[in-house]
């Protein structure tokens, strides 16, 4: 038994030989990812030599919190949206990021007026994309909807709809398919009778809807038939049709855009090495290869370097049929919200 | 024993009292390692749950001097100057600390749209010099924001700012206490509706394997020893198989294009694929098929034991086999009826990881709403509070059925 | 054909026949799902589902291309090395901690011997959800969140329950005069305990280890919680890959995991057969 014993431990000891990584990046993985990967990930992996751990999550601010309050940082940069941004920094999850040590674009415009102006508004964080939640549609049986309303009408469209399980972004196009003008739909969110609005219009697709978790399942539950149509992020659907010729059309209408930074972990003891893979992920050339997955980089001079084949793809370029996406209504409202959206899915 | 029965010689008293006290040390040293292991790596954190389901101090640490400051006041109107300049002040700290979100976090949760007002005030306070707050503190804090002077406002602060609270245990039942201390219904009924649910469904899927498990395990105890140990191979394959690949089976089994939709559209018995996955159906199923061993386990080894010529006694005196197996059978495989039926819905009532990957939006149950205030929102005592009402429901499961089918089971035996 | 007693009736018959059949369709459904995935991780297209060329059994479409993702890929190789770590290092605390405390608990002179035992069991009943939430409120004051350590741990406290029943039922069938002999012979209750104890014992604490290894090597909740991304296990990296991108992989991972447990399960159905020979020559 001892020999056992021994030999046991000694395979336990061995078989551990954890490779320590010098740097973990953490994002929404998939197409996005992989278009990360390839663009900033791995050139940084071979100008450096630094080990990357890359990692995916699903968004939100809990992991990080948990790791600040646990005074256990597993994360050093992380991708976060917009959206979660202005709680993760005023809540103290987030370094301070010197905005004025980030490179020149390419073509020698200083940072500052390089990048986009929502892209350094946060003290915490460095613009990396402008995305989009659109909803996608499988053409295979017909064009499908076009509006929003279209969208919310299962007599003339019938079929399951994909929609992402949280209230962010539903709620807002209930209201609008509702008939609401877009400037309006936070104002009327913000008050008892738009919320219990929103829902009403939610309960009459209800039935229809098919719930997802993770932004990368859109494109597999409108390919594999789960749904005739899908919220989505534009870039997953992008991908999609590029990449595997899938028969989706993409619909601007009413679409909610974003921007996504890449942040610091709070307290990280990798933190120079963090910002130097900020700065190298934000310069033009890394920026403009998230074209791959119709992302719209957040500098002019990436911007610049976009063939006007691949704009049009952009939610750049339908912003006036968009509604920007609101980060203070959603740090105000995301929990009491998200515990009514619970309450009526129970129902 | 060297001394007769009816008279014991108080040394030899002394000597085996001695003797059994070192015995009885002796064993629990033996104990003593894995209870000191055990206490830590187990006892101490669900304490810690416990515990946590009513502390909540953060908001306490941050603005102490405000809500001692707020003692005095009496709820009606907006409080006076000193505790708005108070307040002022913690504001500023608190912004250049970065620690206002947390107390907008908390607030935001007693009161819904508060978060935007901390934050936005602690914003225009974070500059202004303190010799100005402490002269002009009540009117900068109302200037940022004149919800500042709701008192509804400082209700919730003040109760947020309670180090041992009931809320968490009251939201967890659906109540709240209102401003006035009465207790009342809150706007949204979430809990007690999925407390029930996980409980029905619990029910069914013990149900479902009584229904699968009862015929399985008869058929097995009445087979030869070789042909019982062939099948028990089949029961034991899946329950020593992971977990989660008998989850991904089912995801395969049941997905739209999957393997049912598949066959059953192959041979005509629908043209549109079922929706089958992602609901309570496919939670039940999959839950059922990884639970059934845990059902069949304890009746297969109960009914073994059973002596068959009650049951071939009665039946070749004219019983009929159902009327023989309902009076004889049945009474004596009870034991493992109920042990397996225990044991299914305990493990049912807590589960988390199929309802997660396979019950999408109607096969949620209360782990997996503990698990999204963990994970999600953030509300960590809340959750703890949640956890906690579980943890008693599982114990007081335990134990009535303990008590119960225990108690039945003396009287029928 | 079987013979029937000659007092069966029709009702007899049928209950025989009907009991067979049902009887069979609950083994069918208790092995179908498992028995389908093993195919489709051959399939060699990203698919979970049976392409046409495979119900045809065109060779084409069956590869081994995710069998080779699975080589191919740092994280499940990562995983694979995490899940083999932990489970050996969790099952051998758990298993030297729980047969000391076996030996204590089946000795009759063990004091609050149902109480102890009550405690010592309960991580099982206790649902994984509880446990990772307070373990989580607790390993982080000691900075265990996040480490090989504490996750070792964890699932070492959820090994114990099964290394006490497992060794327990072997030393009720253990004759405690043999220790009482080695320490009236003048030895150490430790030496006994190494050189008669335990070689007694021996099916049942390997038993018990192997249940130990299993908790941990399946376990997944805690690891949700408790983990960070370098101590990704095996499940863990299932679950991620269920919720998010679905893909055959997870389906030739599944399949070497049935193989793995049928391995284990016919290795504890040898242990219990040798150790139902020990207890009865004993």
């Amino acid at each position: 038994m001892k020999k056992h014993l021994t030999l046991l431990a000694t395979l336990a000891l061995t078989a551990s030989p954890v490779v320590a990584q010098d740097l973990t990046v953490t994002s929404f993985g998939g197409a996005y990812g992989a278009a990360q990967k390839e663009h900033m990930i791995d050139p940084f992996v071979a100008e450096t030599g630094t080990n990357i751990l890359f990692e995916d999550y699903g968004g939100g601010i809990a992991e990080m919190k948990a790791q600040v309050e646990a005074g256990n940082i597993q994360w050093d940069v992380v991708d976060i949206e917009v959206i979660d941004l202005e709680r993760a920094c005023a809540e103290g999850y987030l370094e301070v990021i010197d905005q004025s040590t980030l490179p020149d674009g390419d073509d020698g415009t200083p940072a500052a007026d390089d990048f986009i102006e929502d892209a350094l508004a946060n003290e915490c964080g460095v613009g990396n994309i402008v995305w989009s939640v659109v909803f996608a549609v499988n053409t295979e049986n017909g064009p499908g909807p076009q509006t929003i309303a279209e969208f919310f009408d299962t007599e003339a469209f019938p079929g399951k709809r994909g929609l992402r399980k949280r209230p962010q972004v539903n709620m807002e196009w209930a209201l609008i398919a509702d008939g609401v003008a877009r400037e309006d739909v936070y104002d009327l969110l913000s008050t008892e009778e738009g919320q219990a609005r929103a829902f009403e219009k939610l309960d009459t697709i209800k039935e229809d809807i098919v719930w997802y978790d993770s932004w990368s399942q859109a494109p597999v539950l409108l390919n594999d038939g789960g749904a005739q149509m899908v919220q989505s992020a534009n870039g997953r659907i992008f991908a999609a049709i590029q990449d595997d010729g899938a028969p989706f059309s993409i619909v601007w209408d009413s679409h909610v855009y974003d921007l996504d930074v890449w942040a610091i972990m709070k307290g990280t003891p990798n933190k120079d090495k963090a910002m130097e893979f900020i700065q190298f992920a934000t310069r033009t050339v890394p920026l403009s290869g998230m074209q791959d997955v119709a992302y719209g980089p957040t500098r002019r001079s990436a911007q610049a370097l976009l063939p006007e084949s691949v704009k049009q793809d952009l939610p750049t370029a339908h912003l006036e049929e968009g509604l920007k996406a609101d980060g203070i209504f959603w740090a105000d409202f995301g929990e009491s919200l998200g515990e009514k959206f619970n309450e009526w899915l129970l129902q | 024993m060297t001394t007769a029965p009816h008279r014991l010689d108080p040394a030899d008293a002394r000597n085996a009292a001695r003797e059994v006290r070192k015995r009885r040390l002796q064993a629990f040293l033996f104990v003593v390692p894995l209870l000191i292991f055990i206490v830590f790596a187990f006892v101490a954190p669900i304490t810690t749950m416990l515990f946590r389901s009513v502390h909540n101090p953060t908001v306490a640490n941050l603005v102490p001097d405000t809500l001692a400051a707020l003692d005095d006041w009496s709820g009606e109107t907006t409080p006076d100057e000193t505790v708005l300049i108070q307040f002022a002040s913690d504001m500023k700290r608190m912004a250049n600390d970065r620690t206002s979100g947390q107390l907008a976090d908390e607030i935001n949760r007693a009161l819904p749209g508060m978060s935007s007002v901390v934050k936005s005030t602690a914003r225009s306070l974070r500059r202004v010099e303190d010799t100005e707050i402490a002269a002009n503190g009540a009117s900068l804090l109302l200037e940022a924001n004149d919800r500042w002077a709701d008192p509804a406002t400082w209700h919730a602060l003040r109760s947020a700012g309670q180090v041992y609270s009931s809320s968490y245990y009251l939201t967890s039942v659906d109540l709240e206490r209102k401003a006035d201390g009465s207790i009342a219904q809150r706007d949204t009924q979430i809990y007690v509706k999925l407390y029930i649910k996980t409980l029905r469904m619990a029910l069914i899927i013990t149900v479902l394997t009584i229904v699968l498990g009862y015929p399985l395990a008869f058929f097995m105890a009445q087979a030869s020893d070789g042909l019982a140990n062939f099948l028990m191979v089949f029961v034991l394959l899946p329950f020593w198989t992971s977990l989660l690949v008998r989850t991904t089976a089912w995801i395969a089994l049941l997905q739209t294009n999957g393997v049912v939709n598949s066959t059953l559209m192959a041979i005509g018995v629908i043209d549109q694929p079922l929706e089958l996955l992602y609901t309570e159906f496919s939670t039940i199923i999959a839950m059922t098929h990884i639970l059934l061993p845990f059902m069949v386990l304890p009746l297969y080894a109960v009914m073994r034991g059973i002596d068959q010529s009650f049951m071939r006694a009665a039946i070749s005196m004219g019983s009929r086999p159902l009327g023989a197996w309902y009076r004889i059978f049945l009474p004596m495989s009870l034991p493992g009826l109920s042990a397996g039926a225990l044991l299914v819905f305990i493990i049912s009532v807590g589960y988390y990881i199929t309802p997660a990957l396979v019950g999408g939006t109607d096969g949620q149950m209360i782990s997996n709403i503990i698990a999204f205030h963990m994970q999600q929102s953030n509300n960590w005592e809340l959750a703890a509070a949640l956890g906690s009402l579980l943890l008693v429901l599982i114990l007081l499961l335990y134990w009535l059925f303990d008590r119960l089918v225990g108690a039945d089971n003396i009287k029928l035996g | 054909m079987k013979r029937f007693p000659e007092y069966y009736s029709f009702w007899h018959y049928s209950g025989h026949y009907a009991l067979r059949v049902v009887a069979f369709l609950v083994l069918v459904f208790l092995m179908l799902p498992i028995l389908v995935i093993m195919p489709l991780s051959f399939n060699s297209e990203p698919f979970f589902t049976f392409t046409e060329g495979m119900l045809s059994l065109d060779p084409d479409a069956y590869s081994l291309r995710w069998y080779q993702e699975i080589l191919d890929d740092q994280k499940w190789q990562l995983a694979i090395r995490n899940s083999f770590a932990v489970g050996i290092a969790a099952a051998l605390i758990a298993t030297t901690l729980g047969t000391l405390a076996a030996v204590g608990l089946s000795s009759p002179w063990m004091p609050y011997k149902r109480l102890i035992t009550a405690l010592l069991l309960s991580p099982m009943i206790v649902p994984l959800i509880i446990i990772a939430a307070g373990m989580f409120f607790f390993y982080t004051r000691f900075n265990l969140v996040g480490t090989f350590t504490g996750l070792i741990i964890a699932h070492a406290a959820l090994g114990v329950p099964f290394v006490i029943i497992t060794v327990t039922a072997t030393l009720s069938g253990f004759d405690r005069s043999l220790f009482s002999a080695g320490l009236s012979l003048g030895a150490q209750p430790v030496k006994v305990f190494w050189d008669i104890v335990i070689p007694l014992i021996r099916p049942g604490v390997i038993a018990g280890g192997l249940f130990a290894f299993v908790t941990s090597f399946d376990e997944v909740v805690l690891v949700l919680f408790l983990a960070g991304p370098e101590q990704r296990t095996i499940p863990r990296q299932m679950f991620s890959g269920l919720r998010e991108q679905i893909n055959p992989t997870i389906l030739a991972v599944a399949t070497l995991l049935v193989v793995l447990s049928a391995t284990l399960l016919f290795t504890l159905e040898a242990l219990r057969r040798r150790s139902a020979r020990l207890s009865g020559s004993a």
